[in-house]
């Protein structure tokens, strides 16, 4: 473990004066990372002004308490900061996800479907050909899926709504509903290779689109540029 | 309408990599993948199922980039208490 680290593990499970002010220390660096990130991660929540600085200072608070609650279970296996500000970045983003849930549900009209093909990458001028596909994805959802997953399903993979949103609203987690998202996609693609309208096994052989689909890739991307502008710097 | 290959955007709309190690798990180790990251080293040979993960769940994706921006972000960073003694 490094010196840095040690010495924060040393001062916050120390006691008296110097644990206060380790807690402090370490307080302002969470409250730091967490207007950061509900700045960064607002206005795709619609949120900001008052509101956000709210979210900022209640994460950073809960974030001090869920990380003092853990202390032992650091191994050193990264810098003891970034381990801290692991736990900031989860409570804004549960916290937004709270907020937007407070919001009223975004409704799928039946005709939005047919949108679906661009939001994961293909062109619009394709739309006529996609017609038919799109409509036996429709059947797939409503024949195969659960009344539960069909809800989760639309709304985070057709509607976008984020899990943690989705989580809040039905008194889930967000690992859970990740959970049925992807059982939801193995069964529709189960339906749509037995009716012909796509190739390949049912979801068992590993998907090429996993490594490749726009949004995965454009994330790790999004990473790299990250990485990369900073080094230039 | 039977076709002879899948579109790209139903493969992408489909995912589902039985590599991915689901949420709990990507968030366990998202601060050691994205130190990884910062240090300009690829991920994907130590954590595939992490990386699998985080190509395909949006919201564990955002964090990580989050956590991988607050990392870069010199002027976040507070040093460690002084060490006694």
């Amino acid at each position: 473990m490094d010196t840095e680290s040690s010495s924060w593990l040393t001062a916050l499970g120390g006691r008296g004066a110097e644990r206060n002010r380790a807690q402090a220390r370490l307080h302002e660096m969470l409250l730091k990372v967490c207007f950061k990130e509900a700045y960064r991660r607002g206005p795709a929540f619609r949120i900001g002004g008052a509101d956000l600085e709210d979210v900022a200072h209640q994460a950073a608070d809960d974030a001090m308490v869920a990380l003092l609650g853990k202390l032992e279970t650091f191994r050193g296996e990264s810098r003891f900061s970034t381990w801290a500000y692991r736990f900031a970045v989860l409570e804004v983003s549960s916290k937004l996800g709270r907020h937007m849930s407070r919001g009223p549900a975004v409704l799928l009209e039946p005709e939005e479907w047919d949108r679906v093909p661009e939001r994961f990458g293909s062109d619009p001028q394709a739309r006529a050909e996609q017609h038919d596909l799109v409509s036996a994805v429709r059947r797939a959802v409503h024949e195969v899926l659960t009344v539960r997953q069909r809800e989760i399903f639309v709304a985070i993979v057709v509607n976008g709504v984020p899990n943690e949103t989705m989580a809040e609203r039905i008194g889930s987690t967000p690992g859970a509903i990740y959970k049925t998202v992807f059982d939801a996609r193995r069964k529709i693609r189960a339906y749509l290779i037995a009716n012909g309208y796509v190739e390949g096994e049912p979801g068992f052989a590993r998907s090429a689109a996993s490594r490749t689909g726009v949004n995965g890739r454009e994330r790790v991307a999004a990473v790299d540029r990250t990485v990369s502008g900073r080094r230039s710097a | 309408m039977v076709v002879s290959e899948s579109p790209q955007w139903i493969e992408r709309f489909l995912a589902a990599d039985p590599h991915d190690v689901g949420c709990d798990e990507a968030i366990a180790m998202m601060h050691v993948y994205a130190e990884l990251r910062a240090a300009g080293v690829d991920p994907e040979e130590r954590y595939p199922g992490v990386v699998a993960h985080l190509a395909a769940c949006e919201s564990c994706a955002e964090d990580a980039q989050g956590l991988l921006e607050a990392i870069l972000d010199d002027g976040i960073r507070i040093e460690g208490p002084p060490t006694a003694g």
